[in-house]
């Protein structure tokens, strides 16, 4: 590998590492502050993508076309809805062990996917990319690199900071944070801690739902899709440490280097390696690399 | 008086139900995935098989069909209580199915063990025809290799002289691209790189950098379904179909062109049917299938609509009787079917010696360009059939 | 052994041996498939009801025992159960040895996604190496014999898949009421105070983890004599999920309800599958099967064999927990 492919290659591996953040960030936020494993997570995220395929002609229509404007809207369903299910389902959850987590919402993966072939059928479909993200920028001699590739990134990026910031500076993120280590505390200061859970929770499905949204264009849009980022995605809130955002975007890039690097260099065993590499941190740190709340 | 009139009458009306009592309706096993990333396959398999036995007036070699369907989710693990569910319990006369290569294996295994007639209506497992076959098994679609032979031949015409390939990491992929190595090289040309990539991943941008960092004269590819729209797409994303010609077998554009859009204009794919084939028998299928079910046909309609085919001339030839095993298999292999995709005859290990079209996208289409392999047949490497 | 688990097994061991003589040939391969899916969830059982540890990668240790016995009868013109069998499992005990002694060293969830990391480990190398022989799976050219005596009928392999769980539960029934067994319930309610008074908590696990992945080895093999094809999905995730669905089902913390459980689990299959009652929607039939699912966790959390007493404490108004009934 000379010197260009290698920085063409550490350029595709931070692009996935930074587009799995996306998914896995919604999860450890799920998973880290109200305790529960969702393992219906990627569903969310094939939401995400279907509705930017059954959303972007009827915006077209009403609005004239705007792929913000698909989206925003997406994000306002995807909210109702995580808000609706939550009350449905999840609120069941809390207090449950891990394993019931776990077996419920391997039901709702079952549920989501029936649902999905009842409304939108099984085809495979493309979302297309808005006009004014369509350029390319050469990179080698025969290679291009998209636009709408390093837009997903930049989003990626805006949308760690924007987690952080709210984390970590402002009172809902002090509540949020409260709320994970001691339930009853804070719900004994006044704070309504069933509304508050709620709404971290349609957030996190939002952003998962968001993340299927902005990857439609590249990723096309077909049944299933959700599951193979899920495991994924498990791993990398497991190695960042569960609920600690930061340790879900060092773990995503980790991920992503590794990933890359593994298909052109180890081909053979390409599949395995994340999860040694799992294996092999969890060995050194039990309980991932950044703890929630460090 | 008139008791023997009306006891013509009650003899006239039993005779004739006595006669179709003779005869009870065929029971056919539909073992398809009707749910999962294959079902919109599993249907069109279904449909194109229905519209056949529509086209009979409901009945094939004289007998009635009943349906017993059963969702085989694309699962190997669950496929022999699947297929035994079926030859066991319903007491089905033929299976047909499925998709899912790994799934068609272990109904092969049991179809050979009972000596059940099974149609393959897609999966192309190249074991399946070659040590696994027996005369009771048939296939109505291809084997594995055979597009990718095609493809390969048509490679070599073309000049190329050294190509790369990407696939799954799966044996659909590695034997699509062993078939295109073995007549690409025939042909004088040269595979530099296999690569592959974990089944079903679909991060391609690793591999699409190898690809541009070698520069081949070519590259084949096999992916199906979502893999191969987003295959396509970043493939075309990266800037590579300007220099390095993408070409593969035509799971890779078919049924997949509305999602894959501009990205996959003027792509080079083989397959044994096509758009635009202009065919008589073509125009009439498709027109019919349209008309039935208002979708557009598509490979796997053809597959599923030649396996009933291949059931109707079993049956026409042993009148009805599927058990004399040895006529019917007989007459299959006899037969030249007339077939939507032009005709074909079956090989001794019951695969179709067929036409392998060269397709080109144009549009929404895969239009067919030329023929890229006349009578190609699958080896059947390791298959024996008394 | 409780005198009420010895009445339960008795009886449904004399109804299990007379069963498939009422029924079809696919009734018995129905049947059996639910018997080595119920070893596979007793396996886990030991895991999760007896000692509190949540194991969601069973099925590597399945996958192992059947791609054991493919692979090895592969060369051997007649093999035989005698040693193929001890040595499928010895091969999944071993993977369990490897992954228990790593995966124990995290809790909780990190213990959940470990297993499942080391399962797709597994999973990966028989799915993309040479090892595995392809993915669309290997045949099992060469059925083993028993004692050199061929098992050939669907009825003789019934009977011999019914000793195996008959076997499996004496085991089981008299591992979790010996010391060890005891020790491993001491865990699972309070590990703490196990290591206090002065037990090596990691070895107990470690020898659980041990035992359970040779059974979960041992219904692999059956499955693979069975099917005679094996194939990369047997060490699928789904797999791990559906085999903690079946306890769940019948009942966490009872030999009985693994086994209650992974009927339960079949019929629901079979129940949502039926185009007889459930017409064209019957291709939809992940979606009952999912609403059962989430509805068993919400409103039945000790599972089938929890309604006995939950119908108890309403007539009686009392509340009877069925923590007294642990086994």
């Amino acid at each position: 590998m000379d010197f260009s492919t290698f920085l063409i290659q550490s350029l595709n591996s931070v692009q996935y590492g930074l587009l799995l953040f996306l998914v896995a960030a919604g999860l450890t936020l799920i998973f880290g502050i109200m305790g529960v494993i969702n393992l219906a997570h990627g569903s969310f995220y094939m939401m995400g993508s279907y509705l930017a395929f059954a959303l972007s002609p009827m915006v077209a229509e009403a609005f004239g076309g705007g792929l913000i404007s698909t989206f925003i809207i997406g994000i306002v369903i995807a909210i109702i809805l995580g808000y609706i299910l939550e009350w449905m389902f999840y609120s069941y959850l809390y207090e449950r062990d891990h394993l019931q987590q776990v077996l419920m919402t391997y039901g709702l993966i079952l549920v989501i996917e029936e649902i999905r072939s009842i409304l939108v059928g099984d085809d495979v479909h493309g979302v297309a990319i808005p006009e004014w993200l369509s350029a390319s920028i050469q990179l080698s001699e025969v290679m291009t690199y998209p636009v709408y590739r390093l837009f997903i990134s930049g989003v990626c990026i805006l949308l760690a900071l924007a987690m952080f910031f709210v984390l970590s500076k402002t009172k809902l993120g002090m509540m949020i944070r409260a709320g994970s280590v001691n339930r009853e505390m804070i719900q004994s200061l006044g704070v309504n801690i069933k509304f508050l859970y709620r709404i971290v929770f349609a957030a996190g499905i939002a952003i998962a739902a968001f993340a299927g949204m902005v990857a439609a264009p590249v990723s096309s849009v077909y049944p299933g899709m959700g599951q193979g980022v899920l495991i994924i995605c498990f791993v990398i809130v497991v190695i960042g440490g569960i609920g600690s955002i930061k340790g879900a975007l060092i773990a995503s890039l980790l991920i992503g280097f590794i990933d890359t690097f593994g298909k052109v260099l180890l081909p053979e065993v390409a599949g395995v390696l994340v999860y040694v590499f799992m294996a092999m941190i969890l060995l050194w740190k039990p309980s991932g690399l950044f703890k929630a709340g460090s | 008086m008139k008791g023997i009139k009306y006891s013509l009458v009650a003899l006239a009306m039993v005779i004739p139900s006595a006669f179709a009592q003779s005869q009870p309706p065929l029971k056919v096993g539909m073992m398809l995935p009707y749910s999962g990333t294959f079902a919109a396959l599993g249907n069109a398999i279904d449909n194109g098989f229905q519209l056949y036995v529509k086209e009979q007036g409901g009945k094939i070699g004289g007998r009635e069909i009943t349906y017993v369907r059963v969702d085989d989710e694309s699962e190997p693990s669950k496929a022999t209580d699947n297929i035994n569910k079926l030859i066991k319990r319903d007491n089905v006369d033929v299976v047909i199915g499925t998709v899912h290569s790994g799934v068609a294996m272990a109904m092969a295994k049991v179809a050979k063990e009972t000596g059940t007639t099974l149609i393959i209506p897609n999966a192309g497992a190249d074991i399946i025809t070659g040590p696994m076959c027996a005369k009771n098994i048939f296939r109505s679609s291809f084997s594995n290799s055979q597009p990718g032979v095609a493809m390969g031949e048509v490679a070599a015409k073309k000049g190329y002289k050294n190509a790369m390939t990407i696939t799954w990491k799966y044996a659909a992929g590695e034997e699509s691209v062993k078939g295109f190595k073995e007549s690409f090289e025939k042909g004088g040309g040269k595979v530099t790189k296999e690569l592959t990539l974990p089944f079903p991943g679909v991060e391609f941008q690793a591999l699409l950098t190898e690809v541009a960092a070698a520069k081949p004269d070519v590259v084949y590819s096999f992916f199906a379904g979502g893999g191969a729209v987003k295959f396509v797409k970043d493939y075309a994303a990266a800037g590579l179909n300007k220099t390095i010609p993408l070409v593969g077998p035509g799971f890779l554009t078919d049924g997949t062109l509305e999602a894959q859009g501009e990205s996959a204009q003027g792509m080079l794919t083989a397959l044994h049917y096509g758009d635009n084939l202009n065919i008589k028998r073509d125009n009439e299928f498709r027109l019919a299938y349209a008309k039935q079910y208002k979708l557009q046909p598509d490979v796997y309609a053809v597959q599923g609509y030649d396996a009933a085919q291949m059931l109707a001339v079993g049956l026409k030839a042993t009148k009805g009787d599927i058990s004399k095993k040895d006529d019917f298999a007989k007459a299959i292999r006899s037969t030249k079917f007339d077939s939507p995709r032009g005709s074909f005859t079956m090989s001794n290990a019951n695969n179709p010696i067929q036409d392998f079209y060269l397709r080109q996208v144009v549009g929404k289409e895969n239009k067919v360009i030329g023929i890229a392999s006349k009578s190609l047949a699958d080896p059947a490497r390791g298959c024996n059939i008394q | 052994m409780k005198k009420s688990q010895t009445v339960f097994i008795a009886i449904l061991f004399i109804g299990l041996m007379g069963l498939p003589f009422l029924g079809s040939e696919y009734a018995v391969d129905w049947m059996t498939k639910t018997l080595i899916y119920g070893i596979f969830a007793l396996s886990l059982e030991l895991l999760v009801g007896t000692t509190g540890l949540v194991c969601f990668g069973q099925a590597a240790f399945f996958g192992i025992g059947a791609y054991a016995v493919v692979k090895i009868s592969a060369d051997l013109g007649a093999p035989d159960a005698i040693y193929l069998l001890p040595i499928s499992m010895l091969l999944a005990g071993l993977y369990a040895l490897f992954v228990g002694a790593l995966s124990l060293r995290t809790k909780g969830v990190y213990f959940i996604m470990v297993t499942l990391a080391f399962a797709q480990m597994a999973y990966y190398v028989i799915h993309d190496t040479p090892i595995g022989g392809g993915t669309d799976g290997i045949y099992l050219y060469n059925k083993p014999l028993l004692f050199g005596w061929s098992i050939s009928s669907s009825l003789e392999f019934y009977l011999f898949t019914l000793g195996c769980l008959f076997f499996v539960f004496a085991l089981l029934g008299l591992i979790t009421h010996s010391r060890f067994g005891r020790a491993l319930s001491g865990i699972r309610i309070n590990e703490l105070r196990m290591r206090a008074i002065g037990y090596e908590t990691y070895n107990y696990k470690l020898m659980a983890f041990v035992i359970s992945g040779m059974i979960a080895g041992l219904a692999g093999y059956l499955f693979a004599v069975k099917d005679g094809f094996v194939n990369p999905e047997l060490l699928s995730w789904h797999l791990s999920g559906a085999v903690l669905i079946m306890i769940i089902l019948g009942g966490l913390g009872h030999l009985r309800g693994a086994f209650i459980g992974a009927f339960a689990f079949a019929l629901l299959e079979e129940f949502f599958r039926s185009e007889a009652i459930f017409g064209s929607f019957a291709k939809y039939w992940h979606l009952g099967l999912g609403l059962s699912i989430i509805f068993c966790v919400a409103f039945l959390p000790r599972g089938l064999f929890g309604i006995p007493s939950i119908w108890q404490s309403k007539l009686m108004g009392t509340k009877n927990s069925t923590l007294e009934d642990q086994e």
